[in-house]
């Protein structure tokens, strides 16, 4: 059985876990546990200490592994671990709370120069009213006119789909430059 | 038990608040990335400072604040043999130069500064030696600490916030497409504006200018806010691909193995 696999990334409630939920076979491996501060539990009451794990069967010899990694900054020793071996990585954003972005920027960062593995950047929440358009978006996330950076509903597995697609398809056309 | 530890938990900051609520008599020696630094403290003010190989004496720190010129410093260095501080000082006194005031108020511009070198020191061992003080020839001042703590804690929200922005000096930086004209730059920002170059890294550029990691973050930070440039990761690195990304190294097989998941992927 051959497997590979991708992580998800992001800050604190990006959507990470739901982004996993929505395509992954196995009911998502989440390690949960309530949060204790009260800022933080204002915005959900669980959060991955861990990281969360899901699987899609391709065929019987490959398997793709899906990773969330935990989104509390206090946990980023994990980033790394996870970060090895990856195929590509999506960067979770929250479109609707502006004071994350800043993390996300940073969280980015940190996990290109982890690996020179291809990434799309996803902004999700973008069915919701007090949603960021994704321009303006864009450029607080300081993201270059190259990346791609993709509308998305965590929990609508159409825009999921989309989402591991663009990701798949920057991993064609880097092999393609390479070779 | 003995005062000593890591900066990485425990930062300089923390450190000078223990000393200030403890009114701590001593020295405490830093021992930093590349150099050593001696901080002393008598019952909880600053007394004196030295860091590295600077030798700290009043000569040197009054020719730093330009109070004395390049003559004046050779001269004293030269022909006065082995003038105390405490003699130079009464000489300068006497003779007018410089007021008492003057003198204690370069000395406490040096030593301020000297702390707040340290507060860029996030790597590095500390011990607090109670039996270790400035050596007697040495003028020492009494500086409260308060307001070197409150600019210390200011300085560590400002790394704290530059590591966010840019987590890894490992990266590249290039020039956006925006023309870089009528732009103020300071000396500083010329310095690393000259080395960018997707090839070289911040870490690189940084110690090509002998700036130390918090200095290139700051300017950098200010030219990506400004639009001017971005973060790249180095050009003509050689990365190794991580031999567990695919199950097979033939190329051909990776790609087919690609293809697979876009298919499968669709299909969900």
């Amino acid at each position: 059985m051959q497997t590979v696999k991708m992580v998800v990334t992001g800050p604190f409630s990006a959507g990470k876990t739901e982004f996993i939920q929505s395509v992954s076979e196995i009911d998502v491996v989440a390690t949960e546990r309530r949060i204790s501060n009260a800022a933080e539990r204002s915005v959900k009451e669980a959060t991955t200490v861990a990281m969360d794990f899901g699987r899609i069967t391709v065929d019987e010899d490959l398997v793709l592994y899906l990773f969330g990694t935990p989104g509390q900054k206090r946990f980023d020793f994990m980033w790394e671990i996870l970060s090895e071996g990856m195929l590509g990585f999506i960067v979770m954003v929250d479109s609707t709370r502006p004071e994350t972005f800043r993390e996300a920027r940073s969280i980015l960062e940190t996990f290109r120069a982890y690996a020179p593995t291809p990434y799309v950047v996803a902004a999700n929440k973008q069915d919701k009213e007090d949603a960021w358009d994704l321009e303006d978006m864009r450029h607080a996330l300081r993201l270059e006119s190259s990346v791609k950076f993709l509308p998305c509903v965590a929990n609508d597995k159409n825009t999921v789909k989309s989402v591991l697609l663009e990701l798949l398809y920057g991993i064609i056309a880097e092999m393609d430059k390479k070779s | 038990m003995a005062l000593r530890g890591n900066l990485r938990d425990f930062t300089i900051t923390q450190l000078l608040n223990l000393i200030n609520l403890a009114q701590k008599t001593g020295t405490l020696v830093v021992d930093g990335p590349s150099e050593q630094a001696y901080i002393s403290f008598r019952e909880g003010k600053l007394a004196y400072a030295r860091v590295g190989q600077e030798d700290g004496t009043l000569a040197t720190v009054l020719h730093k604040a330009n109070r004395l010129t390049v003559n004046q410093y050779r001269a004293i260095v030269e022909r006065a043999g082995n003038i105390t501080d405490k003699e130079l000082g009464l000489l300068l006194i006497n003779s007018g130069y410089l007021t008492q005031e003057e003198i204690l108020a370069n000395l406490q511009g040096y030593f301020t500064e000297v702390v707040r070198r340290l507060f860029t020191w996030v790597e590095g061992f500390f011990r607090f030696e109670a039996d270790m003080m400035p050596p007697t020839d040495r003028i020492n001042v009494r500086l409260d600490l308060e307001n070197i703590i409150i600019e210390g804690s200011r300085q560590l929200r400002e790394w704290e916030q530059l590591q966010d922005e840019i987590p890894s000096l490992e990266m590249a930086l290039k020039f956006t497409d925006r023309p870089l004209k009528n732009v103020n730059l300071s000396v500083e920002e010329w310095r690393v504006v000259s080395f960018i170059n997707p090839k070289n890294t911040m870490k690189q550029i940084a110690q090509t200018n002998k700036m130390s990691d918090v200095e290139v973050r700051r300017v950098v930070y200010g030219l990506l806010q400004a639009g001017l440039i971005e973060i790249v990761r180095p050009e003509g690195m050689v990365v190794q691909q991580h031999p567990s990304t695919f199950p097979t190294q033939d190329k051909e097989e990776q790609k087919s193995l690609v293809n697979k998941l876009i298919g499968r992927i669709r299909s969900l």
